[in-house]
């Protein structure tokens, strides 16, 4: 083979072009081995939460089939039994209270923080944006418990207002976090420019720096509104009357009665209470991925 | 419009002397060019007009009254920056506009200005565009059009033209000159580039480690430099310097560069140089003051022969390089006449415009 390309030296550009597109269409099929491989790791799950959700209890309660498949049709029953005779709907309705509180405190609280902390150089600022998020490397099994002594005092045990108060200390550390480092990303010179336009710090913040880096405020904001819509020891500790419960704990406590576990009514809710965050991710995932990777290029 | 000085301006951060006390006078309607190397405190001194750095001590005044402790917004001036930090978020008319809407103007007066400014940057085109949409010198002249529609007392520029390429660069620092002579405010502009600073300045300040080297016109700094730093900083290729002695020579003087030469110091100078007699010096000549020997030039030249080491023809003149006493010198020679390298060439120097620099303090004797 190398004679002959030797001997016909004008064809070496075309050889070298067709081992070029060898090598591509390997690395393309790699790269698609492995990324349906993990398609498939990764769908297993919410396809066996689909498929238990739209069965009959009576074909789970059959051990003789295929788990996998539905045998006896395709039945709604288990989400209309969890949503008329459960205490789902008010799970959903205090979830939906608790984050959308969250989102917000968490945003006002780290932009601000950020803008300081990212912008205003002052004596300690960078030792306190380090101590900012060593506070988020704490997890919350570790903080439940003085948490509970707080909220208690606060006469909020058992509210989820008190969820309220407690999710932020899990997402303020982070999105402020991520916030000074897209607050960091954009050149001085854009508020020195504002500076001398005639803007006050405020003015810099709304106009400039929030419009300019609002790929990163939508990043934290998902980060906020993940955080709170998941977040379980918080509530399983602090709440524990039903029409005070969100949907993470809510579903498990109201569903699995002492060793009955109501599987497909779990996996209809489970199913449900994924669709918002699925929806945001769908919409605002381009965002999310560029607040992520934000000063990776110059703008 | 309005008059700037600076008195006895010090800038320190921690203990590093950033400005050291100067003092500057620039009257209404002047283009002043602050030009040195890197590190001069050219942009500090520029930041500390502008109010973006805070003075150690001193004064700046602005229209006749003190702004040391105004906040920059209230300084009523412009500044164009050298990434022209224009808003990305906004178009070209929002960018412009952004000053006068903070500032609560009414919005027809807004859009007259913003019209206004546009057509003297000839932008109009571009209004409803954002910056990403634009070139480099389409943002710079934007970065300009943002300056002007405030109509403020000073603009300061700050390396406007250092990100952009060659060619543009020429054609943006005319821009720069023609909407000067049209809206007549008072510029600050800071460069390290000299060409810049010759082409733009009505006055240029040349600045080195934090002072001020020299003030005066670009024709001042460039035959009469004060400074051994001027000298160099200003012209390119830069000044050549040899070190030599004044020796008396009958009546006259005459400036040794080597055992085998030596140049008799024009009469005009002589009584300047009298005192220096049998000191070691610093002699600087020019490049277009070495030339080839035909006689189209008036002055006191003299010839002397050299190897030439590298000949670098470009175009319209040709650089020679040379050896004197192992310093190297430049001559720009007509084409015709540069000899080639290794070569023997016969080389005219023309005296009148020879500097001899005191090495011990770098001034211009």
């Amino acid at each position: 083979m190398s004679v002959a390309t030797a001997s016909v030296p004008a064809s070496r550009p075309v050889a070298t072009g067709a081992s070029l597109r060898r090598s591509r269409r390997w690395a393309l099929w790699t790269s698609y081995f492995f990324l349906i491989l993990f398609a498939i790791f990764f769908l297993a799950p919410p396809y066996y939460m689909v498929v238990t959700a739209l069965k009959t209890d009576g074909e789970m309660a059959k051990l003789a089939t295929n788990p996998w498949f539905i045998y006896d049709g395709v039945t709604l029953d288990q989400f209309r039994i969890l949503l008329y005779n459960t205490d789902f709907l008010i799970f959903f309705k205090n979830t939906i209270i608790v984050t959308v509180c969250v989102v917000i405190i968490t945003m006002v609280v780290s932009v601000l923080a950020a803008f300081a902390l990212g912008r205003m150089r002052f004596w300690g600022s960078s030792i306190l944006a380090t101590g900012i998020f060593l506070t988020y490397l704490v997890p919350d099994t570790l903080l439940f418990i003085p948490m509970f002594q707080i909220v208690k005092s606060l006469g909020l045990l058992n509210s989820y207002w008190g969820m309220v108060l407690v999710y932020p200390t899990l997402t303020v550390p982070f999105c402020t976090w991520i916030m000074i480092g897209y607050f960091q990303s954009i050149p001085k010179e854009l508020d020195e420019a504002a500076l001398i336009d005639g803007a006050g710090h405020m003015q810099m913040l709304l106009k400039i720096f929030i419009p300019v880096a609002l790929p990163g405020i939508i990043a934290a904001m998902i980060f906020a509104f993940t955080v709170s819509w998941a977040a379980f020891v918080y509530p399983m500790a602090f709440l524990y009357s039903s029409d005070q419960q969100v949907l993470t704990v809510g579903t498990v406590t109201s569903l699995i009665r002492g060793d009955v576990y109501k599987w497909g009514m779990l996996m209809a809710g489970a199913l449900l209470a994924a669709a918002p965050p699925l929806v945001i991710y769908a919409f605002l995932m381009d965002y999310y991925i560029a607040g992520l990777t934000a000063g990776a290029t110059k703008g | 419009m309005a008059d700037v000085s600076l008195r006895n301006v010090v800038k320190k951060y921690d203990d590093v002397l950033a400005v050291a006390s100067i003092n500057l006078e620039i009257p209404n309607h002047e283009f002043v060019v602050l030009v040195g190397p890197s590190g001069c405190g050219k942009s500090t001194t520029l930041r500390m007009i502008a109010g973006l750095e805070e003075i150690t001590d001193g004064e700046i005044e602005i229209g006749g009254s003190v702004v040391n402790d105004l906040p920059p917004k209230d300084r009523d001036i412009a500044m164009v920056f050298q990434n022209y930090a224009l808003y990305p978020h906004m178009t070209v008319a929002e960018n412009m506009s952004f000053g006068l809407k903070l500032r609560k103007f009414p919005k027809a007066e807004i859009k007259a200005r913003v019209d206004n400014a546009a057509r003297i940057l000839d932008i109009t085109e571009l209004l409803e565009r954002r910056p990403k949409q634009l070139s480099g010198g389409q943002r710079q002249r934007v970065a300009m059009g943002r300056a002007i529609v405030r109509n403020p007392k000073v603009f300061l520029f700050d390396e406007p033209l250092s990100n952009l390429d060659a060619k543009l660069r020429v054609q943006m620092r005319t821009e720069i000159k023609r909407v000067h002579q049209k809206v007549q405010t008072t510029t600050v502009y800071v460069t390290h580039d000299q060409v810049e600073a010759m082409t733009l300045a009505d006055r240029v300040v040349v600045m080195n480690a934090g002072k001020i080297e020299q003030i005066g016109t670009p024709n001042d700094l460039y035959h009469h430099p004060a400074t051994r730093f001027v000298a160099g900083f200003i012209g390119s290729p830069a000044m050549n310097f040899v070190p030599a002695t004044v020796e008396s020579n009958g009546s006259g003087l005459r400036v040794r560069l080597s055992d085998t030469l030596s140049f008799n110091v024009p009469e005009s100078r002589a009584a300047r140089y009298k005192p220096h007699v049998g000191k070691q010096v610093t002699f600087g000549l020019r490049p277009e003051h070495i030339t080839e020997t035909r006689g189209h030039q008036t002055g006191t030249g003299q010839d002397f022969s050299a190897v030439l080491d590298v000949v670098e023809p470009m175009g319209m003149e040709t650089m020679v390089y040379f050896r004197i006493n192992g310093t190297e010198l430049c001559g720009r020679v007509e084409p015709t006449a540069a000899g080639a390298a290794n070569e023997q060439m016969t080389l005219r120097a023309n005296l009148d415009h020879m500097h001899l620099i005191d090495p011990a303090t770098g001034l211009v004797l």
